[in-house]
């Protein structure tokens, strides 16, 4: 094709826009709805993700040595803890800071009480290693690996939390990737639909040019163009809706519920934003152009 | 320039639409068509523009033998006729220029070209002065003149008619056909199909008369004309 038809051709999808006014807006519409409803879910299984991975790196697993074990022993199950993919990151509690701690929770600042056991640490053989995970699907592997190492007296760890975390965590892959699935196959559904009845009530002016003599390329490209086009148009839209609504309900929450704030931190919107552009255009303009070239598809076969 | 030898086309079985066929039309002719409705006749078209296939028999044209042609060599194959329907077929929401100019613009012609012909068909079927008008604006014998236009702005060798003066008053139905025939002059081969029998006997040109699919008489009534 030629340099100025193609030019012709582009021209002609954005004037088509325009002369099918309603067609248009329609597909726009349906585009920004689907969009829309993809994108508020995206943020919201983001920040649900965000929020289960806090608590997933919240649970430990501690590691107590033999009594008298020789420091150059602990470092030597320090590196082989190190070595292990599940683990998040780790950190040696001596047994001076295992008192320390046990202190500030039990004897809540009263300095008398916690006095009387001045110069005999109770917790002398509570020196340990405090593991925590980035997955705890990996805790039952790690925990094994860890009662087989020499040295170690004792592994403490919670079944129930890690198994609850596991099965939550999959719940919510499932219920992300199956309202994703449905959302997408509504949006193609919709959308193909629209561009159905823009196309049978164009169908005249396929006829037309084919019988004059258009190649197929020549009636598809404005076609294409005007897909495409609507399919951009109608994600920036909710892209736009979605990135101020999501950096005002951050704020508003913020503001108006302080008490979250130390329970959860909302993803920053350029964390959610940076997946969620490129694909919702990939989407928008996806849908857009096989929409469009399919749905034209029956129509060039004159 | 024409040629269908035994052509059949059925589209259910055991009703043929076309039964054996033979037309022959030679480079210049005028040709009429003529038949009732359901008489084949818009088979006959659609078979000359490669819409639909025969079942059986050969068409040539232009000395292409439609048997068999791909799907993608169609456009270039209708690009040498031009087309002329009852209802017009002009794109509603392009003015009078752009009609025309978007036969020209389908095969890719230069710009110049473009705004060098259109004037000179515009002229010719007598609208230059209403180059702007949507063809809502228009009547009926002025939308089948820009149909004309367009179906000649790129010097086709064959120009098909179907049923052109149809959804026109009797004035405007016989300046159609007036124009026709001066297209016919000048070296166009010219096909209308139509059932405008006061026309087709006043005009004393070459008719063809298809009766329930087939050819019942194929008369020369001008005196030129070679059958």
């Amino acid at each position: 094709m030629k340099f100025s038809t193609l030019l012709y051709n582009f021209v002609q999808g954005f004037k088509n826009i325009w002369r099918n006014k309603m067609f248009s807006l329609a597909s726009i519409a349906t585009m920004t709805a689907c969009i829309f409803l993809f994108g508020l879910f995206y943020s919201l299984g983001t920040n649900f993700e965000k929020v289960v991975k806090d608590v997933e790196e919240s649970v430990s697993v501690t590691v107590f040595f033999n009594e008298g074990i020789s420091d150059v022993e602990v470092q030597r199950i320090g590196e082989a803890i190190s070595q292990r993919r599940e683990i998040a990151k780790y950190e040696y509690v001596s047994a001076d800071q295992a008192w320390e701690s046990f202190k500030d929770v039990y004897f809540d600042g009263d300095e008398n009480a916690a006095a009387s056991f001045a110069g005999d640490n109770p917790l002398a053989n509570s020196a340990n290693y405090q593991i925590y995970l980035s997955d705890v699907e990996g805790q039952d592997d790690l925990v094994t690996f860890l009662q087989s190492l020499d040295g170690v007296r004792e592994v403490r760890y919670s079944q129930v939390a890690a198994k609850t975390l596991t099965d939550f965590n999959r719940l919510m892959k499932y219920i992300f990737v199956s309202i994703v699935a449905i959302l997408i196959a509504v949006a193609v559904f919709l959308i193909s639909n629209t561009i159905t009845v823009g196309i049978s009530v164009r169908k005249e002016e396929i006829a037309i040019m084919k019988l004059i003599g258009a190649k197929d390329s020549f009636v598809r490209s404005p076609f294409v163009v005007e897909g495409v086009a609507i399919g951009l148009i109608g994600s920036v839209i909710p892209l736009l809706i979605l990135w101020v609504l999501y950096n005002r309900i951050i704020t508003y929450v913020a503001d108006k519920f302080k008490f979250l704030s130390g329970m959860m931190d909302f993803v920053p919107a350029s964390t959610v934003f940076k997946t969620l552009v490129p694909v919702a255009l990939l989407l928008g303009v996806g849908i857009g152009y096989i929409g469009s070239r399919f749905t034209l598809r029956k129509h060039l076969q004159v | 320039m024409i040629r269908l030898e035994n052509i059949s086309k059925s589209y259910q079985k055991g009703v043929p639409a076309l039964n054996d066929v033979n037309i022959h039309i030679n480079p210049g002719e005028f040709v009429f068509i003529v038949g009732d409705s359901g008489s084949g006749k818009s088979t006959l078209i659609k078979l000359l523009l490669a819409e639909l296939e025969p079942s059986k028999g050969k068409i040539v044209i232009n000395g292409k033998d439609l048997k068999g042609i791909k799907h993608r060599a169609i456009p270039k194959f209708r690009r040498n006729i031009g087309c002329v329907f009852q209802d017009f077929r002009l794109l509603p929401d392009r003015n009078v220029y752009e009609n025309v100019a978007f036969a020209m613009r389908v095969i890719e012609a230069p710009k110049k070209e473009i705004k060098r012909k259109v004037p000179i068909m515009l002229s010719m079927v007598g609208l230059a002065a209403k180059y702007r008008s949507l063809p809502r604006q228009l009547s009926g014998g002025e939308q089948q003149r820009v149909a004309i236009a367009r179906a000649l702005v790129n010097e086709p060798k064959i120009l098909l008619a179907d049923e052109p003066t149809g959804n026109l008053d009797n004035k405007n139905a016989w300046e159609i056909m007036k124009l026709l025939d001066e297209i016919n002059e000048r070296g166009t081969t010219v096909v209308v199909v139509t059932h405008n029998m006061e026309i087709v006997n006043a005009m004393n040109k070459r008719v063809i008369t298809i009766k329930k699919g087939v050819v019942v008489s194929d008369e020369d009534r001008g005196e030129d004309d070679e059958i």
